[in-house]
């Protein structure tokens, strides 16, 4: 992502946590000079209902990202491995709580 | 309107039209035909510059609100509305457009915006007749959205539609109010409704037979119901709203269908509706005469915010 070549600046992608002991999630984006106004703005933009009680505000450009080209072959390496699961397993009849 | 581009083999549109209709939703890095790309960065921006344009008729009410609880609730409206600009600006962005260059064409007057927003808002009542039937207007349209196949696009209209159903009641429970009072307030109401009912129901855009996108909007599903679907549904629910209050909708053909259950309503001007969209309504000038002001205006808080994020950095670079 470019800084647009203007005075909004940059991109930082926003990630608010609902609640506490919840996970952050992805809300949107903001554009904003710095850091301290980029936690400002997502905080007008993205929760002026409440939804959040904690931001995080990351510059997108450090946003890794797979890419979907790649994803089937990216992902195959957990597709064939269903003993992963505890539903694979079989277990004597009768027994409980395992 | 041709859907193949050069550039997209039938191969390419053939698996992008097999994920839309295995009810796949594209995101930004995905392969999407050049078309679609352009008719969402077409859409999306004439929809937020339709929410910051939208900002200006109420605004205009601001410093006369009749009351404090009246005046909050619209500063909180108007900065709703702000925000579903700024949703928007991102989602057009993911698209690879810029948002300046967005803006720059709507302050040119090149970009196009809800022609609902050129009509003006000539007293306390319209404040309340904007809320019921333009944000209830489009909140049928945006519900719809909800569901488009661009992921970007659909999370920030379902993040708009949850705030959207304070906007319509807001706008209602004001007019109801008003319709509780006086004669003369009664008469405000009805005033207001006569203005705003034609130029809303025009809000879902031309007949689907002269909407040359339509067709192609709905096989990628983009769009998930037509122009006159959306407008009747929206009908359909207005005309009971209107009665609770005892307010006339202006349309003497107002009749419903029992086979149907439709409301049949009298036909659209549409050379009116054009006229709007092509910088003939009455407030076209004065909006974005209003719009270039304030972004104007605004330029030094944004030249402060950047000279202080400058220096900071050097600081922090320093130590
Ligand atoms: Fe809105
Ligand atoms: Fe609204």
């Amino acid at each position: 992502m470019s800084t647009n070549g203007s005075s909004q600046g940059p991109l930082w992608e926003v990630f608010t946590q609902e609640k506490s002991g919840a996970p952050h999630e992805h809300a949107g984006s903001v554009h904003a000079p710095d850091a301290e106004l980029a936690l400002q703005n997502a905080r007008d933009v993205y929760s002026r209902r409440n939804e959040a009680c904690s931001i995080w505000v990351v510059p997108s450009e450090f946003i890794t990202a797979t890419a979907p080209a790649d994803q089937d072959a990216f992902f195959d390496p957990s597709n064939d491995k269903i003993y992963r699961f505890p539903q694979h397993y079989s277990t004597p009849r009768g027994v409980k709580d395992l | 309107m041709t859907v193949v581009n050069d550039s997209d083999t039938p191969e390419q549109l053939e698996a992008f039209q097999a994920r839309i209709d295995a009810g796949e939703t594209i995101e930004p890095k995905d392969w999407m035909p050049a078309q679609y790309r352009k008719q969402l960065v077409r859409m999306i921006s004439q929809h937020a510059h339709s929410e910051i344009v939208g900002m200006l008729p109420e605004g205009n009410w601001l410093t006369r609100a009749p009351s404090l609880r009246r005046k909050k609730i619209l500063l909180a409206k108007i900065q709703d509305e702000g925000g579903h600009g700024l949703y928007l600006y991102c989602a057009a962005e993911t698209l690879g457009v810029d948002r300046t260059e967005l803006i720059d064409q709507l302050h040119a007057g090149k970009a196009k915006y809800s022609q609902i927003f050129n009509y003006p808002s000539l007293n306390w009542a319209d404040i309340g007749v904007i809320g019921w039937l333009v944000d209830g207007a489009a909140i049928v349209n945006q519900t719809m959205l909800a569901k488009t196949s661009y992921g970007p696009y659909s999370r920030a209209m379902i993040r708009i539609c949850k705030e959207e159903n304070f906007h319509k009641k807001q706008g209602y429970e004001l007019l109801a109010q008003m319709m509780e009072g006086t004669k003369d307030q009664q008469a405000m109401v009805q005033d207001a409704v006569n203005r705003w009912w034609w130029p809303s129901l025009m809000m879902f855009g031309p007949s689907d037979k002269d909407s040359p996108n339509s067709k192609v909007l709905l096989k990628w599903k983009v769009k998930r119901k037509t122009n006159d679907e959306l407008r009747q549904r929206f009908i359909n629910m207005t005309v009971p709203q209107a009665n609770a209050i005892g307010v006339k909708l202006p349309d003497p053909d107002l009749q419903f269908d029992e086979k149907t259950k439709n409301w049949n309503f009298g036909e659209i001007n549409w050379d009116e509706f054009w006229a709007v969209v092509k910088g003939h309504g009455p407030c076209n000038v004065e909006r974005l005469e209003a719009r270039r002001a304030a972004h104007d205006e605004g330029r030094w808080v944004r030249e402060a915010a950047e000279a202080y994020a400058e220096k900071h950095s050097g600081i922090k670079k320093a130590a």
